[in-house]
């Protein structure tokens, strides 16, 4: 066996497409079982489950998903609640809500009705990212056979009103934001909203909203089916359940797996991946959560396991667990370079801090890549970074500041070696040592 | 931020083809009424697949439809990066993702080799046929690197795959998208190493659930949902 989970214990069981991911096979996979009788439960309970079973947010942030659903108000007003489910994955390095919505549709489509039932919502949207046409395209095709087998729509078989609609974006990362998300979706720009109002008091049309990754969604069902004893058995207390991680970069096969959660990064990437390209001694530094998370090195990677906690304790994150993992062969600074081009280009340009600050920072880490640069432009690089950290209304400044801090935190040494090295030989370049004067 | 005006040669006209409109108000269907703004940026990406791109008597035509100020359109259609505002090769919009992970294992040379064959990026190709972008991160990255062809994604690509798919849409046959070296999905090269449990898919786990773990007792489970 490979990794820590056993397949029986796996959620997503059409993870590659190798099934039907059709409503038959899907049935025949466990999907749609047991929902009548958990809409026959009251919303609270069904919180309480989510709570116990300890779900946190799939989505990068981490944040409690029955928590949020309790934020919701307890009475519907004749403002309606919406449930709307985050599918503009873009955050690089992540590729798993695309294997779900592919592969196992009905698993999110499930989902969403019992989400929509625990929080009173007779509305639901998904917001996928535009790019993914086919996964759109899987998706409407599977929403068509709940409404065709009247599992979901007006009357349906379990006896909640239930509307699901797809929707989708246009290239935007930063629609990705919750709020962000909410102002693309009625139609406008996405540039984030100040927080208050939270989503849960005025969301999309200034209605009761909860916005939830589409892997928190998607895993209720089962875990209701299952019982939250169940998924709360995976990992360690506050990082419980299973999880999809994906893997990219460096490793010999590349791949999305479903894992329990605190698994050690070195047995996920050594079972599943085959290893790092040419052993694990070749192995330079892994960005463990998707791009916006701090690098962490080799030998740290040695040790950490795939966790929230574990991973914040190495001033890292779990994200989305999108491992993105570079060999020796990297030039580690161009990479993180390349990740500033990535927030620069995707800042949406609202706060002052993050649309100058992401540009600033590309034009001088790209000359930290040729080693253009001087000694002391790295500490007020990290002294702007510092200073865009924290300083905008969504979290794409700190995310464009986080893995340049990550860089120098681990491999100071390297960008300083190259500055030296670029201006050795070039009498020309101020400070350097002029020994052809003579 | 990324830059972006619309191109200064501009048709006189723009009409949506019958198909696009009733798309277009099939969209619009999915929203509460008096929301219909809701639909502009689905509106928009129906009129750049009829059009290829999207001009400005479009976005007229849509800020009509809607009943949005025409600044509204344009703002939405400048801002996302989705949009082509300007005309794009009558064969393939080649779009090659150059974000780090996929840059990682080999995008760079993709793009050198886009730009050895078709010329300088966002700009048409020399015959017409070809446009390639250089486009941030689409969300494959465990089968990088990859490129989204007319919208869809050829996976782990090398710069010879590549070129091979490019021939195959100047020959108008282009091949199935997905990954070029035979990938189920993002399942690890070789085949996946993991569910393979046979009572996974004999229905097993179809057996009707009679009573959900920790659910209350008969005289609350018994009761009809609130509506």
């Amino acid at each position: 066996m490979v990794g820590i989970l056993q397949d029986k214990d796996r959620i997503f069981t059409n993870l590659y497409g190798l099934h039907d991911w059709g409503l038959e096979g899907a049935k025949q996979r466990g999907a749609w079982n047991g929902t009548r009788e958990m809409l026959k439960q009251t919303p609270e309970w069904l919180c309480d489950q989510i709570k116990a079973s300890g779900l946190r947010g799939r989505g990068g942030a981490g944040f409690g998903t029955g928590l949020k659903w309790t934020f919701m108000p307890k009475q519907e007003s004749e403002r309606p609640h919406y449930l709307v489910v985050n599918a503009d994955e873009s955050e690089p390095g992540t590729c798993k809500d695309r294997e779900i919505m592919r592969n196992d549709p009905h698993l999110l489509i499930e989902g969403c009705l019992i989400a929509s039932y625990a929080i009173r919502a007779h509305t639901c949207y998904i917001y996928i990212r535009g790019e993914y046409v086919h996964e759109r395209e899987r998706l409407e095709a599977a929403i068509k056979q709940a409404y065709a087998a009247k599992l979901i729509g007006k009357g349906n078989v379990h006896g909640w009103d239930f509307d699901l609609h797809v929707t989708h974006g246009g290239g935007a990362y930063i629609c990705g934001d919750e709020t962000a998300l909410m102002e693309s979706l009625e139609g406008k720009k996405g540039q984030p909203r100040l927080k208050p109002p939270f989503p849960a008091g005025a969301g999309i049309y200034g209605c009761p909203t909860t916005i939830n990754n589409v892997e928190s969604i998607s895993v209720v069902g089962t875990i209701l089916r299952r019982g939250a004893e169940w998924f709360s058995s995976f990992g360690r207390p506050n990082n419980t359940g299973t999880k999809l991680m994906a893997i990219s970069g460096h490793v010999n096969k590349p791949c999305v797996v479903e894992e329990a959660m605190s698994i050690p990064l070195k047995q996920l990437l050594e079972e599943h991946c085959g290893g790092i390209r040419g052993g694990w001694g070749n192995l330079k530094a892994v960005i463990p959560g998707g791009s916006s998370v701090r690098m962490i090195p080799a030998h740290e990677a040695e040790t950490a396991l795939m966790d929230f906690d574990s991973l914040s304790a190495l001033k890292s994150g779990l994200g989305t667990a999108a491992v993105i993992v570079m060999d020796q062969s990297t030039d580690i600074v161009k990479a993180i370079a390349r990740l500033s081009y990535f927030y620069k280009h995707e800042s949406c340009g609202q706060c002052t801090p993050c649309r100058e600050g992401t540009g600033w920072m590309w034009r001088v880490m790209e000359r930290m890549v040729t080693g253009e640069a001087e000694m002391r432009e790295i500490d007020m690089l990290l002294d702007v970074a510092s200073q865009v950290e924290g300083h905008t209304i969504c979290g794409l400044g700190d995310a464009a500041a986080w893995p340049i801090q990550g860089l120098f935190r681990h491999f100071r040494h390297e960008v300083e070696d190259r500055i030296t090295q670029y201006r050795a030989g070039r009498p020309h370049v101020q400070g350097a040592s002029l020994q052809a004067a003579e | 931020m990324s830059v972006r005006r619309l191109s200064p040669n501009q048709p006189a006209s723009f009409e949506f083809s019958a198909e696009t409109k009733k798309q277009a108000d099939w969209w619009i269907s999915k929203f509460p009424a008096g929301r219909q703004q809701s639909a502009v940026i689905p509106i928009l990406w129906l009129v750049q697949k009829q059009e290829g791109w999207v001009s400005e008597p479009a976005i007229r035509l849509i800020a009509e439809l809607l009943g949005m100020a025409q600044i509204r359109v344009l703002e939405v259609a400048t801002f996302y990066t989705m949009f082509m505002l300007e005309p794009v090769g009558s064969h393939a919009l080649v779009q090659v993702c150059g974000t780090t992970p996929c840059a990682l294992r080999g995008a760079n040379e993709l793009m050198a080799h886009c730009k050895k064959r078709l010329g300088p990026k966002d700009h048409l190709s020399a015959d017409g046929k070809f446009y390639w972008q250089e486009v941030e991160c689409l969300g494959a990255c465990s089968n990088a690197p990859m490129a989204a062809i007319n919208d869809y994604y050829y996976e782990d690509l090398t710069v010879e795959t590549l070129d091979q798919v490019l021939d195959e849409f100047a020959a108008g046959k282009p091949r199935a998208p997905g990954s070029v070296i035979g990938r189920s999905g993002s399942a690890p090269e070789g085949g996946a190493l993991t569910l393979s449990d046979a009572s996974l898919y004999d229905g097993t786990r179809a057996k009707p659930i009679k009573s959900l773990p920790n659910a209350p007792k008969p005289s609350k489970g018994a009761k009809e949902p609130a509506q």
